[in-house]
């Protein structure tokens, strides 16, 4: 795995292609960017022909272990890994140890294992299981076994988050200990896991010491929007980005929500789950995002730049605490249940070139979500997919032509210049 | 090769009988309606909602169907008449290029809506969102199937189940003649909407063929057999579709309301239907019932878990070019998308049957068609149910014992 940066500000974002993801020689994506959320290796309400109408798609899929470790005896039956088993022909698949997007229970971690909860409950793994469900579904690159608990609890003590680095490092220690000696993973790269909670000194430590293994990349846990303060977050990202090696993906979990990856990428990081969308459908909405950074609209957001750059600080301090996230509307989305969309004949967003824009409307929708219809999720995640897509790819560009402050003018602020939503 | 147009010098359809079985009363025709031609016989996949369960139209169009449902007592209480009108139609509300059949209303509101009242006038009912008493007319029902724009409107019939005896079947049949009429009478658009009579009669032949001998005297573009397939005895319910098929006109096509089981399907197209419809393949698919050839085969049962072969191998629909049995099974414990690759691969059972049942009626083997069919899905021949025995006897077709 070969990360090509094209763009580094020093201390702050950085912008390339990452080439032969693991074992998929011939995949590569370009960071900042998104995987492909799924459960069980299907995209939410999504079916191989419906996903195909969106193009191009994240060139890596995330598996979580949650939604596979109780099928780890078909797996081994099965042999020929959890691609070939899901369908999934032509994609890089990553595997991750939590859904994000399922909470579970804390409080079941031990020195030696780490819990997952399926649909048939919980499933205790050790290193050897953890490896053993690494075997059966040979990703192309998975997480290390962590221990990330520590941004559950409300007051997680020092000592507690200085054993979850310990412990992570130890997991990580015998994971690449089982990964080379096991031919079906020859190839596959490991992701490290930093850990350490709020604790400016155990995150250095963990990443100082995590940098030190033969990983492919890094994830960053315990950083899940919640969790801790935005700024706080932020500045502890930095700090870890600071130590470890720039050729190496860096992978945030637990971050969707688009002005936040924004700040995350302004800290360093590389790669997001892409959970955001799913969670914007389940609540019956739809992302709205004014993606045109055409010249002309970027002279028009800087006449009035003074306004818009209030709008966003507001925002970053007006934060809500450990707010519920799957619940909460953000700015970026219209709510289609409301009833002002009943008679409403035009596509969810002008210009989007999603399946569920090129052939229904918001009346269509809003009926599909009042009367409780398969079809809402279907057309809505297609949407919600789309549009999270295409956002990446905005934000790409913009840093790639150096107009971050532009893009989170234009993109993140609540008034949106010449925007729709901005009129009502 | 007999060419015969409909009578109904106005009407948007015409029947092309392509081939007739010189066995049974089994025939293949085209159907030529506003939208496309649909070959028959034809199995009609139900939208309730202006939806088809979690599949997108181009889905459905991909798999072959050229006409299917949406339910005019659902639609026209949400979104209603209006603004689906302004979304020019429920082809244009759904984005459905293909053809779209509509019921009346009546028989939802029947059986869903617990205090409805039937007069001369119409069906009465309290409103489920509101709680308002709706009078449903035979011009209302019509009024809102013009709003929606279907290509086949059905008349408001007045329906008693199907185990009701007595006095007030020889009613319901008496006033769905006379609502025909007040139905014909109300249609706007005959130049672009087809509005098909229902068969009453409950299971008395002597009704039914009063019915029969009142409707077919109607210059309507089509008939459906209805008051069926709710409960009653299978020995009444072939009688009464054979009697139907035996004095309806030869030259318009005959649609059995709600059957929708493979085996009613084949048998019923050996007495003459040529169109059906039911909710079973896609309710059934949500519960992850598979139909196959041999029956059903429901993928969440644990015998599926570490099974690597495709739901059915034979079957060329898109789940089962890709998946497997024991990747379903393991995906229905975590997304909705399990279920719509069972209802899918169950749309294209249903559609790939009654494909094959048309091809072997053209090529002139039909009745061996109905023999090979009925050993696959039984594993015995006393397995067979036998109404489905006396039926194919009816109209020559004698199984072989196995
Ligand atoms: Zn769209
Ligand atoms: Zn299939």
């Amino acid at each position: 795995m070969k990360l090509e940066l094209t763009r580094v500000v020093q201390g702050g974002y950085r912008v390339g292609v990452l080439r032969e993801v693991g074992r998929a020689a011939h995949t590569s994506m370009e960071v900042p960017g998104c995987l492909l959320y799924t459960r069980c290796g299907a995209v939410p309400h999504l079916t191989h022909d419906t996903l195909r109408t969106l193009s191009p798609l994240p060139p890596v899929t995330q598996l979580t272990l949650s939604t596979v470790a109780e099928h780890r005896e078909v797996l081994e039956e099965y042999k020929d890994g959890f691609k070939k088993f899901a369908g999934l022909h032509d994609t890089a698949l990553y595997c991750s140890l939590h859904d994000p997007v399922t909470p579970y229970p804390a409080g079941h971690i031990t020195n030696k294992t780490v819990s997952v909860w399926g649909s048939g409950g919980r499933i205790e793994l050790t290193v050897a299981r953890f490896m053993a469900l690494q075997k059966a579904l040979r990703p192309d690159l998975y997480q290390s076994m962590a221990d990330g608990e520590t941004w559950q609890g409300d007051a997680t003590s020092r000592k507690r988050i200085r054993k979850s680095v310990d412990r992570t490092l130890a997991h990580l220690d015998e994971c690449l200990l089982i990964h080379h000696q096991t031919p079906e993973l020859q190839g596959a790269e490991v992701l490290g896991v930093v850990e350490g909670g709020d604790s400016l000194e155990e995150r250095v430590r963990s990443a100082k010491e995590t940098a030190k293994r033969p990983v492919g990349g890094f994830c960053l846990d315990g950083f899940q929007t919640g969790c801790m303060e935005r700024s706080l977050r932020t500045r502890l990202i930095a700090a870890v980005a600071r130590e470890l090696p720039e050729d190496k993906p860096r992978l945030l979990q637990g971050v969707g929500r688009p002005d936040e990856v924004v700040a995350c990428v302004e800290a360093g990081v590389d790669l997001f789950e892409s959970f955001f969308p799913f969670q914007v459908t389940e609540r019956g909405c739809a992302l709205t995002f004014d993606l045109d950074l055409s010249p002309d609209t970027e002279r028009a957001v800087l006449e009035l730049g003074e306004e818009k750059e209030e709008t966003w600080e507001s925002e970053q301090s007006g934060e809500v605490l450990l707010e519920d996230q799957a619940q909460t509307m953000t700015p970026f989305e219209m709510d289609l249940k409301d009833t002002k969309y009943r008679d409403d004949l035009t596509p969810l967003v002008d210009g989007c070139g999603c399946y569920c824009c090129t052939n229904h409307q918001r009346a269509y929708l809003h009926h599909l979500l009042v009367t409780n219809e398969l079809l809402a999720g279907v057309l809505l995640m297609l949407h919600n997919t789309a549009q999270y897509n295409s956002f990446f790819r905005a934000l790409r560009e913009a840093l790639a032509n150096d107009k971050l402050e532009f893009f989170k003018k234009r993109v993140l602020s609540r008034k949106r210049v010449g925007h729709k939503e901005a009129k009502e | 090769m007999p060419s015969l147009k409909s009578l109904s010098a106005v009407s948007p359809l015409t029947l092309r009988l392509v081939a007739e079985c010189p066995v049974s009363k089994a025939r293949a025709c085209d159907l030529a309606l506003p939208h496309c031609v649909v070959p028959t016989p034809v199995f009609m996949p139900v939208g309730t909602q202006g939806t088809l369960k979690g599949i997108t139209s181009d889905q459905l169009e991909d798999l072959g169907c050229n006409i299917c449902l949406g339910n005019t007592y659902h639609l026209g209480m949400r979104p209603g008449p209006a603004l689906i009108e302004k979304a020019s139609g429920l082809h244009g509300f759904m984005n459905w290029r293909r053809n779209l059949l509509t019921d009346s209303g009546g028989f939802q509101m029947v059986s869903l809506v617990e205090l409805s009242e039937v007069t001369e006038e119409g069906v009465k009912f309290k409103s489920p969102y509101g709680g308002n008493e709706i009078l449903l007319t035979p011009e209302k029902s019509i009024e809102i199937q013009n709003s929606l724009g279907s290509d086949i409107m059905m008349q408001l019939d007045d329906v008693v189940s199907s185990t009701v005896t007595g006095p007030r079947v020889e009613e319901a049949m008496r006033r769905s003649v006379r609502w025909l009429d007040r139905c014909m009478a109300a249609n706007q658009n005959p130049e672009k909407q087809n509005l098909f009579a229902i068969i009453q009669g409950g299971l008395s032949l002597e009704l039914r063929k009063t019915c029969l001998d009142e409707m077919t005297k109607r210059d309507v573009p089509g008939f459906a057999i209805g008051g069926l397939s709710g409960g009653e005895e299978k020995d009444d319910f072939w009688k009464m579709v054979s009697l139907s098929t035996d004095h309806l006109p030869r030259h318009k096509p005959r649609y059995l309301m709600g059957v929708g089981y493979a085996v009613d399907l084949v048998v019923c197209v050996a007495l003459g239907c040529d169109m059906f419809d039911c909710v079973f393949p896609t309710r059934t698919a949500r519960f992850g019932s598979a139909l196959v050839p041999w029956g059903s085969l429901q993928v969440k049962h644990k015998q599926f878990a570490k099974d690597f072969k495709p739901i059915d191998p034979d079957c060329t629909c898109p789940t089962c070019q890709r998946h497997s049995r024991a990747y379903l099974h393991a995906l229905f414990k975590n997304d909705t998308a399990a279920m719509h690759h069972v209802t899918i691969h169950n749309i294209s059972y249903q559609l790939t049957l009654m494909r094959s049942v048309r091809q072997s009626i053209i090529d002139g083997r039909f009745p061996d068609f109905v023999k090979t069919f009925m050993k696959k899905m039984f594993p015995s021949s006393d397995k067979y149910p036998g109404w489905a025995v006396d039926a194919l006897r009816s109209v020559n077709i004698t199984l072989d014992q196995h």
